[in-house]
């Protein structure tokens, strides 16, 4: 079974298609919340900080707008991962509040476990992302 | 003035040897005007026949502070009048016998960041007084002062998404099952699967400690083992809740660090442990980084009951100050008690941040929470994916929906079965944010994903018509249950 990265609330449902993508921008600007462009080449589920898009855009009030910038990202990079971000910076919350990839490589190769064996048949685990045996900007074929 | 005289001018007064009314010891005060910084609280009760309410209220008011049965002189060592919890005010239920009180204690009554103090000021003595057949603790209002003497949450809803790294939907859980007499490798295996589908925690059952069949540490081992392949083989961070409750202090912490030890996200506590032992471990999550659940085993035997114990809203709040992230707080569609109204009412006690009193969802007082962080509500018991609709629409995003049997006893196998749910939930919100109205079309928008996700396709026809719709014994006063 091929791998799929399924961080993002909307992983287990099929691609979303520019036009769904869009539904969900509005829904993100009507709330209120600030959108944002991510993308990495580095999918490990602890690399918290994926490269920004310009900076998020706190006054863009244009879902069109936003799917413009999202086309621009996926031109530059095809084969890497693509995230829509929406921000909530209401006094209690100051955090994302939706999160979903818009853009994958064609394969995704996926992580194994390392396993460091210790004593007391404990084990030291770490997650490896395949993708990143090459050096950034030659990883997905990109 | 001779000895008989004497004896006449004591019987008359507030301090003469003897018993009097509690009413007339200042323990009702229909004029009070509480503080800013009063701590309030709402108790329902039924008097035993003969006493009238307002003495009743007042023996509640003061066998709950300063009072003993009889009157001693001692009192007049004291700034009494601030000492003493004042009920100002007693409305009857109308169509019952029941009575609510409303009694004002100072501040100065309780330990600053004890929850055990204040439960044993306000329920310690008073529940098994004679002159009530009943009684139970319905709300507190809790001043702000008092809260800011609390930890709260080691991490809360928001911090909780960060480590996660989830956003924008409901997290998904499950408890293994069975929850007794599994080895610790085929119950890893249970674990495994569940995360690998899709789901983003498992969890242990409240019994699951430490018992001849499975031993904490194997179960810990191979537990982990589950989290980090599924974690490899989804990209996404899951967590296990280790149970780590145990017979002492000294066990709990030992199995924490283990379980810290291992890379675990999260760890979990019962109810049973203990309010103190409770905030030793959100002390410990949160220096240790770790995501704090909390099992309310055993309160079905204090809050179900409408006339007599402690309502479920006061243990919320209790374990809000007391500092637990995640605490089970019903599904109202599931197998568990639950009425729709009063448990909207625990999900804002849980998650709200500043509120106002609302008796339709049972809330007898307004909240200022500051910015105490907010807890994970917790909905569990005999739910599955075919309810998706009505639990995101009762319940929003900050949510554990946890789909034990709906997961484990999927046709497909388990992780046919965190697959379905998880489905389920990402067309339901996508559905939701696109502005379609999921409480009567959730059912056709659950069809229309089934039809791409055969895992989906099965777990709506084996549970197609599985709910379970009994009367709560818990309602509001003053609005009809809706069923649903």
């Amino acid at each position: 079974m091929a791998f799929r990265l399924t961080q993002g609330t909307f992983s287990y449902l099929p691609d979303l298609t520019d036009e769904e993508i869009l539904k969900q921008v509005e829904y993100a600007l009507n709330n209120g919340w600030a959108i944002s462009i991510e993308f990495t080449d580095d999918p490990h589920p602890r690399n918290v900080y994926w490269e920004m898009w310009d900076l998020p855009m706190f006054d863009l009030k244009d879902p069109a707008a936003v799917l413009y910038e999202i086309r621009q990202c996926r031109a530059a990079y095809p084969n890497h991962y693509i995230r829509v971000n929406a921000y909530d910076r209401s006094y209690g919350r100051q955090t994302t509040a939706l999160s979903f990839i818009v853009n994958r490589p064609k394969d995704e190769p996926g992580f194994h476990v390392i396993r460091q064996e210790v004593r007391d048949r404990q084990i030291r685990y770490t997650l490896h992302s395949y993708a990143t045996d090459r050096p950034k900007g030659e990883r997905y074929n990109g | 003035m001779t000895l008989d005289q004497a004896k006449g001018e004591q019987a008359r007064s507030r301090w003469a040897s003897g018993v009097i009314p509690y009413k007339e010891m200042g323990y009702w005060k229909p004029d009070y005007v509480p503080k800013e910084t009063d701590v309030i609280a709402a108790f329902r009760f039924v008097p035993q026949e003969g006493v009238e309410p307002e003495e009743a209220a007042a023996a509640v008011a003061g066998e709950s502070s300063t009072a003993t049965w009889t009157v001693v002189w001692t009192d007049r060592l004291t700034t009494y009048e601030m000492y003493q919890a004042k009920a100002f005010r007693v409305d009857p239920v109308p169509g019952t016998d029941q009575y609510i009180a409303y009694i004002a204690y100072d501040i100065d009554l309780f330990e600053e960041g004890s929850i055990a103090n204040m439960a044993s000021s306000i329920v310690g003595n008073v529940f098994g007084f004679k002159a009530l057949k009943s009684l139970r603790l319905e709300d507190l209002r809790i001043p702000l002062h008092y809260i800011k003497t609390f930890q709260g949450p080691p991490h809360g809803i928001v911090m909780e998404r960060e480590i996660l790294n989830k956003y924008g939907r409901p997290l998904l859980g499950a408890t293994t099952k069975p929850k007794l007499g599994l080895t610790a490798r085929n119950y890893g295996r249970v674990v495994y699967e569940a995360l690998r589908g899709g789901l983003d925690f498992v969890k242990d059952d409240e019994n699951t400690n430490s018992q001849p069949f499975q031993r904490w540490r194997d179960r810990y081992l191979y537990a982990m083992e589950a989290v980090h392949r599924a974690m490899a083989e989804t990209g996404e961070i899951k967590g296990h809740y280790l149970n780590v409750t145990a017979a002492t202090m000294e066990d709990i912490y030992e199995r924490a660090e283990f379980a810290k030890e291992l890379g675990s996200v999260i760890i979990m506590i019962d109810l049973t442990i203990g309010y103190s032992a409770i905030q030793s471990m959100a002390k410990w999550a949160r220096k240790n980084s770790m995501i704090l659940h909390l099992h309310r085993a055993s309160h079905s035997t204090f809050t179900r009951q409408k006339t007599h114990g402690i309502s479920f809203r006061v243990l919320a709040k209790w374990m809000r100050m007391a500092g637990v992230d995640h605490l089970h707080a019903g599904t109202v569609v599931g197998k568990l008690e639950g009425d729709p109204n009063i448990t909207k009412g625990y999900y804002k006690t849980l998650r709200g941040m500043k509120y106002d009193a609302d008796p339709t969802l049972g809330l007898f007082f307004e909240q200022d929470w500051g910015s105490m962080p907010a807890v994970m509500p917790v909905a569990s018991g005999g739910i599955h994916a075919g309810q998706v609709h009505q639990l995101l629409h009762l319940f929003g995003d900050d949510v554990v929906l946890q789909f034990g049997g709906g997961t484990i006893g999927h046709p497909l196998g388990i992780a046919a079965g965190a697959t379905a749910n998880r489905v389920a939930v990402e067309a339901m919100v996508q559905a939701r944010n696109e502005g379609r109205d999921i409480w009567n079309e959730g059912p056709e928008i659950l069809e229309k994903a089934a039809k791409w996700s055969p895992e989906l396709r099965a777990a709506l026809d084996v549970w197609k018509d599985v709910t379970f719709d009994f009367a709560s014994t818990d309602t509001p006063d003053v609005v009809v249950t809706p069923t649903f």
